[in-house]
């Protein structure tokens, strides 16, 4: 029998669906048996939903200003973007 | 665009790539707004510090423009890039907080206790409880009070949505090591987040 601290090593792998069928039936029985696993294992889930595809914010616009004024300095003074040198 | 090109399909990073290797500065500057966001949400996490951020931003591009012609394109550009990104952002950040140790090894001591002390279901849908920026700023927080190692893997992993390979290769860690440390920032998130986000009430149900 897998002790939660077992489990919870496993929990990237559960997740992601990349435990060998064997390990997941493991796995499942003890998460189904465990109210504590079964939330650590629900609430990261959760967790990692809420952050997956955050897009992220458009550069304000003084900075991408900025940004494109050195760059553009840089790719007039050098040419093509040549080797070091 | 012309008529004669009715859909304008975007040009892979490959092909701008190889463009911008043969001299081609619009080729290169598209590359750059094709990814400046991402590159500075990851400069911003990392140095936690806004003027470092941009600093950081520029010398990126900068760094990468200069050495295109050693981009093999074995990696993605933008794994390549990124790369680039911790490196420079792990600099500002050591001078910055100059004597302290940062690196991407994993803290010493890490009891499973401090990340499991909140073990409480979540509201159905916490996220519809907050607007968009309060979300964001929730979120945001949370990841900032990580570890400078959790909070990188985490936003490549889960937020950049890179691959385990990529992320080690981006960080110069291997995959076990990449692995281990997502774990620890998942699991870390998770407590933070429960404090926000977990059912009211479920703490009185303890007492009865
Ligand atoms: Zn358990």
């Amino acid at each position: 029998m897998l002790s939660c601290r077992d489990v919870l090593g496993w929990l990237n792998e559960y997740l992601e669906e990349t435990a060998d069928l064997e390990t997941r039936r493991h796995l499942e029985a003890h998460v189904n048996a465990c109210p504590n696993c079964w939330v650590i294992f629900d609430t990261t889930k959760k967790t990692i939903q809420v952050y997956k595809g955050m897009e992220p914010l458009a550069l304000p616009e003084d900075v991408e200003l900025r940004l494109m004024a050195v760059l553009r300095r840089r790719m007039e003074s050098g040419g093509s973007a040549a080797p070091p040198a | 665009m012309t008529p004669t090109q009715p859909r304008t399909v975007p040009a892979g990073d490959d092909d701008l790539v190889r463009r911008a290797k043969a001299g081609d500065s619009a080729a290169f500057s598209e590359l750059v707004q094709r990814y400046n966001r991402r590159i500075f949400r990851l400069t911003k996490h990392i140095t936690q510090n806004q003027e470092d951020a941009e600093d950081v931003l520029q010398e990126v591009f900068m760094k990468a423009y200069t050495h295109l012609s050693t981009f093999e394109g074995n990696s993605k550009f933008y794994t390549w890039l990124v790369r680039i990104a911790v490196n420079e952002s792990l600099m500002k950040l050591r001078k910055r907080k100059s004597g302290k140790q940062v690196s991407l090894d994993e803290p010493v001591s890490t009891g499973d206790e401090e990340i499991m002390r909140e073990i409480a279901v979540w509201e159905s849908t916490p996220e519809q409880k907050y607007s968009q920026t309060e979300l964001r700023g929730i979120l945001d927080e949370a990841v900032q009070s990580l570890e400078p190692i959790y909070r990188t893997v985490f936003l490549l992993r889960d937020v950049d949505e890179l691959s385990t390979e990529e992320a080690a290769e981006s960080l110069g860690l291997t995959v076990p090591a990449v692995k281990s440390r997502l774990l620890r920032a998942r699991l870390q998130l998770r407590e933070k987040l429960t404090r926000v986000f977990k059912r009211k009430g479920d703490d009185l149900f303890a007492f009865l």
